[in-house]
């Protein structure tokens, strides 16, 4: 595609490395080339680069699709999705995971975005209840809201939360900080 | 939607107020410098042939880029002080001091160089500032400028020599040139004045006439101020031949990408009776943010191109 029809979220190919454009800049001096300044943001690691191009010139493009996927279970190294649709099973790695395989459960529904038939993101439900596994007792006299003692999830990934949770409580957590929300449940 | 949109209108209210007195303020100026106000079409058959100035199509013919080729007809017709207020437009030109379509301010005199329209510039920024109530010290996106004339002076070379540690005149790269403007030259003007970066490579300026005496310095000015691209003046080049050689090597590089030229036969005809004199360009929209402590192009118009 012509370097002018680049727009936020244009995805295009640079080494065959997928990259999704975050920020446009142009600069142009009245009588010069159009300059455009790119973030781009690698769909594989993540990590930014900015990159300059010039009037004239060409980039190419390369789209990404979404999948509306449920979580199954983990296996190995790796966490397994089934896609709603088409049933078909795909895999994801821990090291792609991070911090959010912490937060998934059998069934969470989730978003997966793909390129070339290979997993490279993945939305979490903004929420999703947990059910806590081990804590300690509630200290006597702690407020009732501040967080102040950890409590291990059944996913295994421990958070604070306040001292009247109870092993068996069930909690909604947000899955882009980590931070317990509210009690929803208890035995 | 629609409640978007009058929300927005309504908070640039202010801004548009301001930029219709800049506007009655720009006609007083040149009232008072003896200015007769021309009007040229927007739609034309040609437009000067420039590597980086891309005109949209009109049914075979072009919106206007600049009126620069029918102001000077008129000046070779006779006419000796002329100004107009006109939008130009250029595609692929967006950005946050940037709209495809933009008002620009263009004046001419008979019978001198570019130092007098750098002058006039000088002269008619004062005057709007005084008029708007800012003084001669503007603020702008915190920072203060000291408007006070003349500004700051610095010639290409030394600019090029100094802050981007090479000469254009010894060895010209127009990419290297243009990326350097940008990221090198630029960001080392002075924040707190306005400055003025004159005599170009004659590379750069394919309507501005050689300093008497030099086979590749043009006279050619561009005014600054908070690092924004405000006006481009010349000591227009009155010689048809010359002219005509600078134009056809322009559309030789035009060619060789496939965009639309078309030879402004009229305007080269009219060369042969072109007087001394000088010209500039002023970008308006970017004069009016300034004056207006804005910080993007869209704060000071009311429909930008993508808003239509």
């Amino acid at each position: 595609m012509n370097i002018e029809e680049v727009t936020k979220n244009t995805k295009m190919l640079i080494d065959n490395v997928p990259f999704s454009v975050e920020t446009v800049e142009f600069v142009k001096p009245g009588k010069g080339r159009a300059i455009y300044k790119f973030r781009l943001r690698n769909l594989f690691s993540g990590n930014v680069l900015d990159i300059t191009f010039h009037s004239g010139e060409k980039v190419e493009e390369t789209s990404v699709t979404m999948h509306e996927m449920q979580y199954l279970f983990q296996e190995n190294d790796n966490y397994i999705f089934m896609d709603s649709s088409t049933f078909e099973q795909i895999p994801m790695t821990k090291a792609q995971m991070g911090e959010k395989g912490g937060f998934l459960k059998e069934g969470t529904p989730v978003v997966i975005m793909m390129w070339n038939d290979r997993p490279i993101d993945i939305q979490l439900p903004k929420t999703v209840e947990l059910k806590v596994v081990e804590t300690s007792a509630a200290l006597k006299g702690a407020t009732i809201t501040a967080q102040n003692k950890e409590g291990k999830l059944e996913t295994g990934v421990i958070i604070g939360v306040p001292s009247f949770i109870k092993d068996g409580d069930l909690i909604r957590v947000d899955t882009r900080t980590g931070n317990y929300l509210e009690r929803v449940g208890n035995k | 939607m629609a409640l978007d949109e009058s929300r927005r209108l309504q908070k640039i209210k202010d801004k548009l107020e301001c930029r219709a007195r800049i506007m009655d303020g720009i006609r007083a100026f040149f009232m008072l410098e003896s200015f007769l106000e021309i009007d040229t079409p927007l739609r034309v058959p040609a437009v000067a042939p420039e590597q980086f100035i891309h005109p949209y199509t009109s049914e075979g013919w072009f919106l206007s880029t600049s009126p620069e080729l029918q102001m000077k007809r008129l000046l070779s017709a006779g006419y000796e002080r002329i100004f107009q207020i006109c939008h130009c437009f250029r595609r692929d030109e967006r950005g946050r001091h940037h709209n495809s379509e933009f008002t620009m301010l263009e004046w001419y005199r008979k019978g001198n160089d570019y130092q007098k329209i750098i002058t006039d510039t000088e002269n008619l920024v004062i005057f709007l500032a005084e008029k708007l109530g800012v003084g001669s010290d503007l603020i702008y996106q915190g920072k203060s400028i000291d408007l006070r004339v003349p500004w700051p002076r610095i010639s290409v070379r030394e600019a090029y020599l100094d802050w981007a540690g090479w000469d254009p005149f010894t060895a010209f790269d127009g990419l290297r040139f243009d990326d350097d403007l940008v990221d090198k030259i630029i960001p080392r003007f002075p924040a707190n004045r306005p400055i003025i970066i004159m005599d170009y490579p004659r590379e750069c300026a394919a309507l501005a006439r050689l300093k008497p005496g030099t086979s590749n310095t043009a006279e050619r000015a561009e005014v600054f101020i908070a690092g924004l691209e405000i006006a481009n003046g010349y000591s227009e080049l009155t010689n048809p031949v010359e002219q005509e050689q600078r134009f056809k090597s322009e559309m030789a590089e035009m060619l060789k990408t496939g965009k639309p030229t078309v030879w402004p036969d009229k305007f080269i005809e009219s060369v042969k009776n072109l007087p001394e004199c000088t010209g500039i360009a002023l970008g308006i929209d970017r004069l009016v943010m300034l004056l207006t402590d804005s910080a993007e192009i869209d704060e000071v118009i009311a429909f930008p191109s993508d808003l239509l």
